[in-house]
C-alpha cells in the first residue's frame, strides 16, 4: 500500500477467532482533525476493530498505517508511544490514586524503568495536569481518590488520561455510556473542543450525542462497512434501517 | 544403549510404561479435581493433596476393620466410596467456611488453603501418627501376571487404572451431559447472567469445590495400592497435580489427560535411565520450559478476551 | 516538591517508624540479648529481607514469588563455597583421598573442584556472584514469564516448580553441592574466625545496617514514579500498557531486586548461622518467607521487618515446647492474615495510630500542605489562562 494523507488507514482488515470473522476485509480511512463516529448493533465488531489498531488483538490478515507506520506488529505501548489512545468502554483508571496521580502517571516521560525511577515532578509536568484537569472538569477533585468519583467523573478522569499523552488520534469506547443528560452535553462540548488538533474515533450507541459530535459516521455490521458518511444520509440509507429494525 | 540390549530396552520400557501408568492413575485423578476446582473456579487449592491424603487414611482404616472382622476382600470398593463421599463433606465445609470469602482474591486463597493444608497435616500426625501406614490389600488385587517371561504386570495397576477410567468418565458425563454440569459452565462462564436465569451460583461452586475434593478422596483410595501412607503424602503429588492441571491447559479435559500421561511416563522411564531424583528434574524442567514458550497450555483454543 | 530524604525517611511518620525500627536493631535487642539469642535474632533478620523482597513484590506489584526462598539460597550457597574452599586448605583436610577439596567431593569421589567452584576462591568475585547471579536468573524467569504476560497464580505455581526443581537438584547432586546436609563446617572468612562471639557482634551489626540499605533502597522504588506505576499496574494492568508502558520491564525489574534483596539475606545467614542447606530452597521455606511478610502488612516496608522477627519469635518459642502446637499456629495464622487481617500488622498500626494525638496532627499537615500546593498552583496556572 503508498503513503496516504489519511492519519489513519485501515485496509483488508480481517481477523477471526476459531474460524468466526468478527471484521471481515475492512477498509476505513480517517482524516486528520476528524471525528469520526462508528455505530451498529451489537456485534458489527466495533470494539474489535479498536482493539486491532491498539494492538491489544492481533489481526489475522490486513493492514493499519497511522501516519503511513504500520500498526499491525508493534507491541500496544509502541503503538501509544506512536500517538494512539484509547479509552475503554468501561472506565479505566487507578481506584487507589488520586486524581492527580492518576493523570501523573500517564504523563508522557519517564515510560522506561530507568526514566521512572529517575522522574521528578517538575513544572511542566504540573501545568499539563491542571491543564488537563480543568479540560475535563476534575480541578477540585485533584487530591481525591478516584474510586470516590462519580461513574460520569471516570470516564471523564480516562479521557482525560489520554489528553496527557497528547495522543494525534483518540479512540473512545462509549465514552458516555452511564452518564446523565448534563453530563453528555458537557462530554459533547469536551470532545468538540479536543478534537480541534487530532482525530477522534468514538464508539456510540446515543444518536442524539452522535448527532452533535460527529463529522462523519461509519456503520458497521457483520464486521464489514455497512455504510458511511454524514449522519443524515446515514439516516437515510435503507441497508441502515434494515440491519436497525430488522425485517 | 547404557549397556542393555535392544530387547530388554523394549522390556524396560513395557514394565516402567506400566510402573507408569499406576502414577499415571493416581496422578489424573488428583489433576482431575484441581481441575475443575482451577479451570472451572479459578481457585487455587493447596490443600488438595491433603484431601487425596484423606481417602488415603480412609481406606486404611477401613482396611484395618476390615482385617478383623475378616471381609478384606470386599472392603475395597465400599472404601473408595467412602472416601470419596468424606472428602467430598469436608471440602463442602472448607469451601462454606474460607474458599467462598476468597473467590475474588486467587493469591490470597493460595495462601489461606496452604494454611488449611498444613493444620490438616498436624492434625493427621496427631491421630494417625507420623509413620507411614498400610492398607491390607484383598488379594486379588495383589500379584501380578505375566504375557511373556520377562515381563510382569502388576495387578493393582490395572486396577487403578481401570478405577481412574471410570471416574474420568463420570466427570465427563457430570460437566458435559447432565444438568449440573451445564449450570457449572454456566456459572463459569457467566456468573451474573447464571444468577439472573435462576442458577443458585453460591450452590453451584460448593458442589463443585467439594466434587474436586471428593475426586481427590478417590484419589487416595487409589494410592493405596501402590505406596503407604504418612502426613504428608499429599504434598509429594502437590506441585505435580499442578503442573498437570497447567500444563494441559486449564479447562480442558482431555488436556489434563494428555499432560498427566506424559509427565507420569517421562518420570516413570525417565527415573530408569538416571537417578530418581534426576528424572523429575528433567521432567518439570521440560514443563517449565514449554510452559513458558506456551504459557496457556498445550490444549488451549484461541477464544477473544 | 519531594527531596531525596523526604523520599527515603518518607515525612515524619516514615521517620518515627524507622527510628523506632533501629532503636530496637541496634541498641535494644543487642542491650537485652546474650550473644547466643542475638546470633538466633540475626538471623530471623536475614529473612526479613526476603519479606522485604515481597512487599516490593507482592505487596506493592501484585506479583507472588512462591520461589523467594531459591534466590536466598543462590546468595546463601555463593557464600557458603567461599567460605568452605577457604576451610578446606590442604593441611587441615590432609587425611582425605584428595586434600585440598571439600570434604563432601571427597566422600564423592570427586578428585578435583568443579568448574563452578573456581571463582568462589576469590571473595571479590564471590560478592559479585551473590548480587549476579540470583539477579540473572531471576532475569532469565521474568522475561520468559513477563514477556508472555504469564501473572497471577500462574507465577505463583511455575515459581513454586522452579523452586522445588532446584531444591532437588541440590540435594541430587552431592558431589557438587553438599546434598541434603549443604554445606557445613565453616570456620574463616579471609582468615577472621566467624564463629567468635565478637564475630557474631560484627556480622549482626553488618547485617543490620545491609538491611536498613535495603528498606532505603525498596522505599526509594516505592515513591518514585515507579513505585506509583506498580501500584497502578497491580490494579489495572492494561491501563498502564495503554498509557505506554512496556509492562513486562516493570515487572522483570522488580522480580530482579527482590532476588538480589533476597540473596543478600541469603549470604548473611551464612555468614552468620554457619551453613547452608537446600532447606531453605525448597517450597516449604519460600512459602513461609511470605507469611512474614503478610503477618508484618504486605504493603508495609518495615512491617515486614516485625512480621518475620514475630513469627520467627512465636516459631522458637512454641516449637521447642509444644511442637505440634506449633503447626496448627502457623496454619492457622495463614487463614486468619489472610481473612481478617490482610494489611497485617501495619494496617492495625494504622488504624489505631490515627488516635495518637501527635501522629494525627501530623497526618493533617501532610495533607494540608499537598492541597495546599495544588491549589497555588492551579491558580498561577488558571491566571495564566486567562491572560493568553
Amino acid at each position: 500500500m503508498s503513503n496516504t494523507d489519511f492519519i489513519l488507514a485501515i485496509e483488508d482488515l480481517t481477523v477471526s477467532f476459531d474460524g468466526f470473522k468478527a471484521v471481515d476485509k475492512l477498509n476505513l480511512y480517517v482524516d486528520k482533525n476528524e471525528l469520526r463516529v462508528v455505530i451498529g448493533p451489537n456485534g458489527a465488531g466495533k470494539t474489535t476493530v479498536l482493539d486491532l489498531i491498539c494492538g491489544k488483538t492481533k489481526s489475522t490478515s490486513g493492514s493499519i498505517k497511522f501516519k503511513n507506520k504500520e500498526l499491525t506488529k508493534l507491541a500496544e505501548h509502541e503503538i501509544v508511544r506512536a500517538g494512539v489512545g484509547r479509552k475503554f468502554q468501561t472506565p479505566s483508571i487507578y481506584e487507589n490514586l488520586t486524581v492527580y496521580q492518576n493523570l501523573e502517571v500517564s504523563y508522557p516521560r519517564g515510560r522506561s524503568v530507568w526514566g521512572s525511577l529517575l522522574f521528578k515532578r517538575s513544572d511542566d509536568v504540573m501545568t499539563q495536569v491542571y491543564k488537563v484537569a480543568e479540560e475535563i472538569l476534575l480541578k477540585d477533585f485533584l487530591d481525591m481518590e478516584a474510586a470516590l468519583l462519580s461513574h460520569g467523573q471516570k470516564q471523564w478522569l480516562e479521557i482525560g488520561m489520554l489528553l496527557m499523552q497528547e495522543p494525534e488520534l483518540l479512540m473512545l469506547d462509549e465514552p458516555v455510556a452511564g452518564m446523565s443528560a448534563k453530563e453528555r452535553d458537557q462530554t459533547a462540548e469536551l470532545l468538540n473542543r479536543i478534537c480541534q488538533n487530532r482525530s477522534v474515533i468514538v464508539i456510540e450507541h446515543d444518536m442524539e450525542f452522535v448527532k452533535k459530535i460527529a463529522h462523519k459516521v461509519t456503520v458497521l455490521h457483520q464486521g464489514k462497512i455497512l455504510a458511511e458518511g454524514s449522519m443524515d444520509k446515514v439516516q437515510a440509507d435503507e441497508k441502515v434501517i434494515e440491519v436497525y429494525l430488522g425485517h | 544403549m547404557f549397556g542393555y540390549s535392544m530387547a530388554e530396552i523394549g522390556n524396560i520400557m513395557v514394565m516402567q510404561g506400566f510402573a507408569g501408568l499406576s502414577m499415571f492413575s493416581v496422578l489424573l485423578l488428583m489433576a482431575l479435581g484441581l481441575a475443575i476446582i482451577f479451570g472451572q473456579m479459578g481457585v487455587i487449592n493447596m490443600a488438595h493433596g491433603e484431601f487425596m491424603t484423606i481417602g488415603a487414611y480412609t481406606t486404611v482404616m477401613l482396611s484395618k476393620l476390615a482385617v478383623a472382622y475378616g471381609f478384606v476382600n470386599y472392603y475395597f470398593i465400599f472404601a473408595i466410596i467412602v472416601a470419596f463421599v468424606l472428602a467430598f463433606a469436608i471440602g463442602y465445609l472448607v469451601e462454606f467456611t474460607l474458599i467462598r470469602h476468597l473467590y475474588k482474591r486467587p493469591l490470597d486463597t493460595l495462601l489461606a488453603t496452604w494454611g488449611l493444608s498444613l493444620v490438616m497435616q498436624q492434625i493427621f500426625r496427631s491421630s494417625f501418627g507420623a509413620k507411614e501406614v498400610s492398607a491390607e490389600l484383598p488379594e486379588w488385587l495383589l500379584g501380578s501376571f505375566q504375557p511373556t517371561p520377562d515381563i510382569d504386570i502388576p495387578i493393582n495397576g490395572v486396577f487403578v487404572m481401570g478405577l481412574a477410567a471410570v471416574v474420568t468418565f463420570g466427570v465427563f458425563l457430570f460437566m458435559f451431559r447432565s444438568q449440573w454440569g451445564l449450570r457449572v459452565r454456566a456459572t463459569v462462564q457467566n456468573r451474573v447472567m447464571a444468577g439472573a436465569v435462576g442458577i443458585n451460583t453460591k450452590k453451584v461452586d460448593r458442589v463443585t469445590f467439594a466434587l474436586g475434593c471428593g475426586i481427590a478422596g478417590v484419589a487416595g483410595a487409589a494410592f493405596t495400592t501402590i505406596a503407604s501412607t504418612g502426613p504428608t503424602t499429599g504434598t509429594l503429588y502437590i506441585v505435580d497435580s499442578f503442573m498437570v492441571v497447567v500444563f494441559g491447559g486449564a479447562a480442558s479435559l482431555f488436556g489434563t489427560i494428555a499432560s498427566a500421561f506424559g509427565i507420569a511416563q517421562a518420570q516413570s522411564i525417565l527415573q530408569f535411565f538416571m537417578t530418581s531424583s534426576m528424572g523429575k528434574v528433567a521432567t518439570l524442567l521440560t514443563i517449565v520450559g514449554i510452559l513458558m514458550m506456551r504459557p496457556e497450555g498445550l490444549f488451549a483454543s484461541k477464544v477473544r478476551k | 516538591m519531594k527531596t531525596l530524604s523526604d523520599k527515603l525517611l518518607g515525612g515524619k511518620q516514615g521517620v518515627l517508624g524507622l527510628a523506632l525500627l533501629a532503636l530496637l536493631i541496634m541498641v535494644i535487642l543487642p542491650l537485652g540479648l546474650d550473644i547466643f539469642r542475638l546470633n538466633l535474632v540475626g538471623k530471623y533478620l536475614t529473612y526479613a529481607f526476603v519479606a522485604l523482597s515481597l512487599v516490593l513484590l507482592w505487596g506493592n506489584g501484585g506479583i507472588l514469588s512462591l520461589g523467594q526462598g531459591m534466590f536466598f539460597g543462590l546468595g546463601g550457597y555463593c557464600m557458603a563455597m567461599f567460605l568452605k574452599l577457604e576451610a578446606s586448605d590442604p593441611i587441615s583436610t590432609k587425611i582425605q583421598t584428595t586434600p585440598g577439596i571439600p570434604d563432601f567431593m571427597d566422600w564423592n569421589q570427586l578428585t578435583a573442584i568443579p568448574w563452578f567452584w573456581e571463582p568462589f576462591k576469590s571473595l571479590p568475585l564471590t560478592i559479585l556472584a551473590i548480587l549476579i547471579v540470583p539477579t540473572i536468573f531471576a532475569y532469565i524467569i521474568g522475561f520468559a514469564m513477563f514477556k508472555r504476560r504469564v501473572g497471577g497464580v500462574y507465577f505463583a505455581i511455575i515459581t513454586q516448580a522452579i523452586a522445588l526443581i532446584l531444591s532437588i537438584l541440590i540435594v541430587g547432586q552431592q558431589g557438587f553441592t553438599g546434598g541434603v546436609n549443604g554445606i557445613t563446617d565453616l570456620k574463616t572468612m579471609l582468615g577472621w574466625d566467624i564463629r567468635t562471639d565478637s564475630a557474631k557482634y560484627i556480622l549482626y551489626y553488618v547485617n543490620a545496617i545491609l538491611l536498613f540499605g535495603c528498606i532505603f533502597l525498596s522505599r526509594y522504588i516505592l515513591t518514585s514514579k515507579f513505585g506509583m506505576l506498580l501500584l497502578a499496574m497491580r490494579d489495572k494492568e492494561e491501563r498502564v500498557r495503554f498509557s505506554g508502558y512496556d509492562v513486562s520491564d516493570f515487572k522483570i525489574f522488580t522480580f530482579c531486586v527482590a532476588a538480589m534483596i533476597s540473596a543478600i539475606g541469603g549470604a548473611m545467614f551464612t555468614l552468620q548461622v554457619g551453613f547452608m542447606s537446600p532447606s531453605f530452597v525448597g517450597i516449604v521455606p519460600s512459602i513461609e518467607m511470605v507469611i512474614f511478610a503478610a503477618v508484618g502488612g504486605r504493603m508495609s516496608l518495615i512491617g515486614a521487618v516485625y512480621g518475620t522477627l514475630l513469627v520467627n519469635y512465636g516459631k522458637t518459642v512454641f516449637s521447642e515446647t509444644y511442637p505440634e502446637l506449633w503447626l496448627f499456629l502457623m496454619g492457622g495464622l495463614f487463614i486468619a492474615v489472610v481473612m481478617f487481617f490482610p494489611d497485617g500488622l501495619a494496617g492495625i498500626y494504622q488504624k489505631h495510630a490515627r488516635k495518637i494525638p501527635f501522629l494525627k496532627r501530623w497526618v493533617a499537615e501532610e495533607k494540608q500542605k499537598q492541597t495546599d500546593a495544588h491549589a497555588s498552583h492551579g491558580k498561577a496556572s488558571t491566571t495564566l489562562g486567562a491572560e493568553a
